[in-house]
C-alpha cells in the first residue's frame, strides 16, 4: 500500500531501509533536522549537516524511486547554549529555498528550560518570517506533559496559524490539548517508548482522523522504518476501511505537507 | 469496529504476557538487594492510577502519573535524558 513516512531520520538508516521502505510502498520520506546522538562542536558542522539533507539524502533516496523532504533547525538537545544556537540558525536561511525543504524542524523542547523556550520562540519567528509550516518535537516521557503545555503557551502567544504546526510524539495526556486548539498532532511508533500500534489506532478511534498523522521517527535508537506500514496492517485487524488506512497514512500527511510550497505528491 | 472478544482475540495472550512481566518486575525488584530509588514508588502509583483513572483513561491516567506537574521552564537542562518518572522534588 501506498504510504509516506513523515518523519524518519534516514542519515542514521542503511540503504536497506530505503530498499525495504520502497518495497512496502513508501512513496515520500520527510527528515526533520534532530540531534546526532552527541553534540555537534560548530555551526559548521551543522552547514554540513543541512547539505546532507538537502543534497545527499534526496539522491540517496530516489535511487529507490522516493521523494525525500526536509526540515531545518537547531534542535532542543544543543539549545541550552543560546549563543551557540543563535549562531546555527544563522545559516538556516539560506538552505530555505533549496527544492526539498519544508519549514521549520523539529523544534520544540527536551528538557522543558528556559533556554530551550527562548530558541523555540525564535524558531517559531524564523518560521513566521518565511511563512513556513513548522514540524515541533514534544519532550520525552515525564517531561512530556509540561513540555506541550509550555509549548501551546508560547505558539498561542506567537499568534501562529495552528493548521501550519503539527505538534508530534502525542501520547494519551498529550493529545487532547493539541487538536483542541487547533494544531495537527503526530503519533510515533516505537519499540519501547512513545505508542505502539494498537494505542496508536485506540488514538485514531477517539480522537478521530482529522489532522492526525503517524510516523516511525526512525534514528540511531531502536526504532522501525517500516512502523507506519505496520500500524496500517494492524488498522486491517482492527476493521478499519482501507479508505481510513490510506486517510491516515497518505492523504493526511500529503494534506498538511501541502501547505508548504516545495512540496509535491 | 471489532466486537470487545474480537479485540481479545487480537490483544488477550500479548497483553497477558505484559502482565506477567510487569509482576515479575516487582518480584525481581523485590527481591533484590539494595534501596530503590524514587521509580519504584513512582511504577507503584502509576499501577493505582491504572485500576482507579477517575475521569481519565486509563493509559491517561498511568502517564499523568509519571510526568512532572510543575509548570515553570527549570533554569538550566543539567541532562540531556528522561528517566520515565519525576523525582518527587519535581513532581509537585
Amino acid at each position: 500500500m501506498k504510504y509516506i513516512e513523515p518523519h524518519a531520520h534516514m542519515v542514521s538508516r542503511t540503504t536497506d531501509d530505503y530498499q525495504a521502505m520502497a518495497m512496502a510502498g513508501c512513496e515520500i520520506i520527510c527528515e526533520p533536522a534532530f540531534w546526532a546522538g552527541f553534540d555537534r562542536t560548530s555551526a559548521q558542522g551543522f552547514y554540513d549537516y543541512y547539505c546532507q539533507l538537502t543534497q545527499y539524502e534526496p539522491a540517496r533516496a530516489a535511487k529507490f524511486g522516493i521523494d525525500h523532504y526536509s526540515w531545518l533547525c537547531i534542535n532542543p538537545k544543543e539549545a541550552e547554549d543560546s549563543g551557540f544556537a543563535r549562531e546555527v540558525m544563522q545559516i538556516i536561511p539560506e538552505f530555505l529555498d533549496k527544492p526539498n525543504v519544508l519549514g521549520i524542524g523539529e523544534i520544540g523542547l527536551n528538557k522543558n528550560s528556559k533556554s530551550e523556550l527562548v530558541i523555540f520562540e525564535e524558531h517559531v519567528q524564523l518560521a513566521l518570517s518565511h511563512d513556513l509550516p513548522i514540524l515541533i518535537h514534544t519532550p520525552h516521557l515525564e517531561d512530556k506533559r509540561k513540555g506541550t503545555l509550555l509549548i501551546l503557551d508560547a505558539l498561542k502567544n506567537a499568534r501562529v496559524d495552528p493548521s501550519k504546526v503539527i505538534i508530534d510524539h502525542v501520547e494519551e495526556h498529550t493529545i487532547k490539548p493539541v487538536l483542541d486548539a487547533g494544531f495537527w498532532a503526530g503519533m510515533t511508533l516505537y519499540p519501547e517508548s512513545k505508542c505502539s500500534h494498537a494505542r496508536a489506532i485506540d488514538m485514531l478511534e477517539c480522537y478521530g482522523m482529522e489532522q492526525i498523522w503517524m510516523n516511525s521517527a526512525c534514528d540511531w535508537g531502536v526504532s522501525d522504518p517500516l512502523a507506519v506500514v505496520k500500524c496500517a496492517l494492524e488498522m486491517r485487524k482492527r476493521q478499519h476501511l482501507e479508505q481510513t488506512i490510506q486517510k491516515a497514512i497518505y492523504d493526511n500527511p500529503k494534506q498538511f505537507l501541502s501547505q508548504s510550497k516545495h512540496f509535491k505528491a | 469496529m471489532p466486537s470487545k472478544n474480537e479485540i481479545l482475540d487480537l490483544y488477550f495472550m500479548d497483553n497477558r504476557h505484559k502482565l506477567i512481566d510487569i509482576a515479575a518486575f516487582l518480584d525481581r525488584l523485590d527481591r533484590h538487594d539494595g534501596d530503590a530509588d524514587f521509580r519504584h514508588p513512582a511504577f507503584l502509583q502509576a499501577l493505582q492510577a491504572m485500576l482507579a483513572p477517575g475521569d481519565q483513561s486509563r493509559a491517561e491516567a498511568v502517564l499523568n502519573a509519571l510526568s512532572d506537574h510543575s509548570t515553570e521552564p527549570i533554569d538550566k537542562a543539567t541532562i540531556q535524558g528522561a528517566v520515565g518518572a519525576c523525582p518527587p522534588a519535581e513532581k509537585q
